[in-house]
């Protein structure tokens, strides 16, 4: 596809159930052909804007386009949006093989051409042999794999996929992560999947979008997301990160001088977007791999921020292993990566080491919620 | 050794109260009741083992035609029972949330904290010739003189129906409040309608309520003597009153075991033929 074309669009969609705003003027447009995520915590919104495009819930106000069509006024079977459901919502009642012709019966399509027609979705899906069988009788993998069969066998437009792998285990819900991205590669739908799951909304998106209370705080590419964040929402929201509240104390081209709530002095430069004034409360974020660790002091350098402490655990989880240290000067935990040479890897517990981080790595912005912290 | 026979015991106990009530209040009397219905008398106190009294309700057209009579009406009235009582079942279990749900359910039961007696005396107020409906119906110059609604087939369908409502209900509300919503929403989301949602998941998710709740109604409303008699008046002609009337007025214990035994048979015939023509099993049903 040369151009992409639009296929979804809303445009100031909101919601509100009695004086509770649960979607606030949401406005999105996303590509013919793409993976789209929506991230954020649980009650943010997402799965309402999700049920506003499929159809079973109506924007108090906003319009919602697919292909350039305002579909207000079409009801949820005649949208051409499927949705696969968090708990997938496949009919108990009928084998799989009727499972995935439901929709095609409701279209009418003769009898033969369904046949035809599950029959080769079963196999792109990679379940040749599943159609007699009863839904009780599949695992977990190969329920997410028809629910979404059952869809795609439609062709729709856009499938929605409201956190479809929340049910699974954790090494099952790896895998499909791999194979959802897969099957929309191999399908070429567009597919708009919601989670909570930070890392499945990475791995898997083309284009991410972080809601949070209602408003999306940014929309971008996965990696536009993890390094540059434009508020301290995604910061925080978007993989791990260390963060300590403070004061600004001086601004210099960029580079700030925070001075936390436990009196330590950081180095920071300011998020792009943000404009900060001396006084100005705000938060600083440094992600645990841009932390430097040293036996020794003088191996930092005269790097921006340092830190000293002794280790209070090590989290070992092969290439993605880490310490928890604690500082003793600002009384706070920093996480911190270890590297993947090996070279810290006898580390222990109790061990002093030192932490340092330059001023560029670690991103400071407006505090919006600095009472509450 | 020792912990196993005394978990047989506890088991024997445990077990006791049921097999006492099943012995005592159901297998006994009904063996009793057959060796009655098996014997004539030929001369006073001399009695002779036969068939003559089933002979006799094959033989004469009033009791088999009565009894036909009551089955057919009793099939309608389970019919016409789940006709209203799924979308009552429905709007409760699925549309409705809560306080709503749980007062709209104790409102369905409330009729069934009075007795049958008095409830079916309310319908007689309602529908006999200087009842509300005929007074009503007068002042609204409708009618121009009263209206006897009673008395007639119409009279005891309103009164079985009404009766056994909750019997239809309760099973309904329960299997539907287990179909989970999402199958419901699936259902639209993949095209289909309000007609087809209901007649390819609903519907067959709700099978075992609908199975055992006619089953029940069916039984309760065949067995029925108190609303035939009362809201049919002489001319009912339900198959119960034909029983009492040989135990109590003709005193012939004999065929009125006979009538018993029958009833009992037929009706467990018709529930087997309804479970084979919409394919359900009843232990399927009663789970």
């Amino acid at each position: 596809m040369s151009t992409s074309s639009i296929v979804l669009e809303t445009v100031k969609v909101t919601k509100r159930f009695g004086d509770f705003v649960a979607v606030d003027e949401v406005s999105l447009a996303i590509p013919s052909g793409s993976f789209f995520s929506i991230l954020g915590p649980s009650g943010c919104g997402k799965t309402t804007l999700m049920r506003m495009i499929a159809g079973f819930l109506e924007p108090t106000s906003g319009d919602i386009f697919i292909n350039g069509k305002s579909v207000l006024d079409v009801p949820p079977n005649h949208r051409p949006v499927n949705m696969v459901f968090q708990h997938l919502a496949l009919f108990p009642m009928m084998s799989v093989a009727d499972n995935i012709a439901y929709g095609l019966r409701r279209r009418s399509v003769p009898k033969s051409e369904i046949a035809q027609k599950v029959r080769e979705i079963l196999d792109r899906v990679g379940l040749p042999d599943a159609g007699p069988k009863q839904i009780n009788q599949l695992s977990g993998g190969q329920k997410q794999r028809i629910a979404i069969a059952r869809c795609l066998v439609l062709t729709p437009d856009v499938l929605l996929l409201d956190e479809p792998l929340g049910a699974l285990d954790l090494k099952l819900r790896e895998h499909m992560k791999v194979e959802l991205k897969q099957l929309q590669h191999e399908f070429g739908t567009t597919f708009v999947y919601i989670t909570h799951d930070q890392s499945e909304a990475l791995v898997m998106s083309d284009q991410v979008a972080v809601m949070n209370a209602g408003r999306f705080d940014q929309v971008g590419s996965p990696q536009e997301l993890y390094f540059d964040p434009k508020t301290a929402f995604v910061a925080g929201f978007v993989g791990d990160t260390n963060r300590w509240s403070g004061r600004i104390d001086t601004v210099d081209a960029g580079t700030l001088q925070l001075v936390s709530n436990d009196g330590f002095r950081l180095l920071g430069h300011m998020a792009s977007g943000q404009s900060l004034q001396p006084g100005a409360p705000a938060d600083i974020f440094v992600r645990p791999e841009a932390i430097i660790i040293a036996r020794e002091a003088g191996q930092l350098g005269d790097i921006a921020n340092r830190m000293s402490g002794r280790v209070t655990s090590v989290l070992f989880n092969g290439a993605n292993s880490r310490i928890i240290v604690h500082d003793s000067a600002s009384d706070s935990e920093i996480f911190a990566a270890l590297p993947q040479t090996g070279e810290f890897s006898d580390l222990s517990k109790g061990q002093e080491v030192h932490l340092g981080w330059s001023a560029d790595k670690a991103v400071v912005f407006a505090s919006r919620n600095h009472d509450r912290n | 050794m020792r912990s196993s026979s005394g978990v047989k015991v506890g088991l024997i106990l445990l077990l006791a109260p049921l097999f006492l009530w099943l012995f005592l209040l159901v297998i006994l009397p009904h063996v009793d009741m057959f060796a009655v219905s098996m014997r004539t008398r030929v001369a006073p106190r001399v009695y002779e083992l036969s068939l003559e009294n089933y002979a006799a309700f094959f033989t004469e057209p009033v009791y088999w035609r009565t009894f036909m009579r009551t089955a057919v009406m009793s099939i309608l009235a389970t019919f016409l029972t789940l006709l209203i009582g799924f979308p009552v079942a429905y709007y409760i279990s699925k549309m409705l949330r809560g306080r709503l749900k749980a007062t709209a359910f104790v409102f369905c039961m409330l009729p069934f904290w009075v007795s049958e007696l008095v409830r079916t005396y309310g319908w007689m107020i309602l529908l006999r010739e200087s009842g509300v409906l005929s007074s009503v119906l007068q002042w609204a110059g409708i009618a121009s003189g009263p209206v006897e609604m009673l008395y007639n087939d119409v009279a005891i369908m309103v009164g079985l129906v009404y009766t056994s409502m909750l019997f239809m209900v309760v099973p309904l509300i329960t299997t539907m409040d287990s179909l989970d919503d999402s199958l419901i929403e699936a259902g639209y989301d993949l095209g289909g309608n309000g007609f087809t949602v209901m007649r390819e998941v609903i519907i067959p998710h709700a099978m075992p309520g609908i199975v055992s709740g006619c089953i029940v109604v069916f039984m309760l409303t065949l067995g029925n003597y108190l609303t035939p008699v009362l809201l049919g008046g002489k001319d009912s002609l339900w198959f119960t009153e034909m029983i009492y009337d040989q135990f109590i007025t003709r005193f012939n214990w004999e065929l009125g075991s006979a009538f018993g035994f029958l009833l009992l048979a037929l009706s467990s015939a018709i529930v087997w033929l309804g479970l084979r023509l919409s394919r359900q099993s009843l232990s399927e049903a009663m789970t």
